[in-house]
């Protein structure tokens, strides 16, 4: 019984996992520029990978593996955002502008800052 | 909030053999549970990758930051906030990217951190860019440059809940 449930609660968590990844996917084709892309990658990076090892983690009970498996969870975690820092302080170093910067949004409308 | 006296990790220069050991122990723990296997070759090999580590981590300035170590016992507390925050904002981001109208407003933020050290300047701005939404793009004297998907997201930020909380880690 409580097998069962494990198992439920692990398959709804690694589809929700895949679901934010084909989200994150969707995102960086949709989203208009380089700096608002980067946020949909971001929830691939986290969420998605937050969802799709705790599920494995739950499919493979107590054992060796489950701590395996956090330990990497917890290692992409930690260097997931640096390398997302590197990316995005590499564009603003090399000159690229990102819009809204002046309070300007997308669709035209003027808002102050 | 602190619980227990208040004490200016960084500044503490002395207590350096500690840490050296500590970090030895939690890589030979890891490496004794990573492998599983107790043969003297291996048990070797382990012993020289620790102590390489160690020598690396030393060669990094690793020591230098006091405040790694007394850090640890707020991160629970600390990563349990965070999830639910990049939760929160994760299906906010998700439905932004869904609809078909896509209603974002790009904006950059400027945030001041409460923090002098670099450690905690560093956990800062990386939670920040965990959370779907927000960006840390530059990091310069204590100021972090944040791109944000919509305003919203900025002002939220602004309200500043991300920065007191990563402040409060360090000095409890």
């Amino acid at each position: 019984m409580i097998e069962l449930a494990l198992d439920v609660v692990s398959w709804v968590l690694l589809a929700v996992g895949g679901a934010c990844v084909l989200i994150g996917g969707i995102g960086g084709l949709r989203l208009p520029n380089f700096y608002t892309r980067i946020h949909a990658a971001s929830l691939t990076d986290t969420m998605a990978t937050l969802l799709i090892f705790v599920g494995m983690m739950l499919q493979s009970g107590l054992s060796l593996a489950t701590l395996k498996l956090f330990a990497i969870m917890l290692f992409l975690l930690l260097t997931g955002p640096t390398a997302t820092y590197a990316l995005a302080n590499a564009a603003l170093l090399s000159g690229l502008k990102p819009e809204g910067d002046t309070g300007q949004s997308k669709h035209g409308e003027n808002t102050q800052p | 909030m602190t619980r227990s006296p208040v004490r200016p990790a960084s500044q503490r220069g002395e207590a350096r053999l500690p840490a050296v050991l500590l970090l030895l122990l939690v890589l030979a723990v890891s490496w004794v549970l990573w492998s599983g296997l107790y043969k003297p070759l291996l048990l070797g090999l382990g012993a020289f990758s620790c102590l390489l580590s160690a020598y690396l981590a030393h060669r990094m300035g690793f020591f230098r930051h006091q405040a790694l170590m007394a850090l640890l016992p707020g991160l629970p507390a600390y990563w349990w906030w965070l999830l639910r925050e990049i939760a929160v904002s994760s299906i906010e981001v998700a439905k932004l990217i869904l609809k078909p109208s896509m209603p974002i407003s790009p904006t950059m933020v400027e945030l001041k951190a409460q923090s002098d050290s670099e450690v905690g300047q560093v956990i800062l701005g990386n939670s920040i860019t965990l959370s779907p939404g927000t960006v840390t793009v530059d990091v310069h004297e204590g100021k972090l440059l944040v791109h944000c998907l919509t305003r919203d997201s900025a002002r939220s930020l602004q309200s500043g809940e991300v920065t007191r909380r990563a402040a409060r880690l360090e000095n409890n």
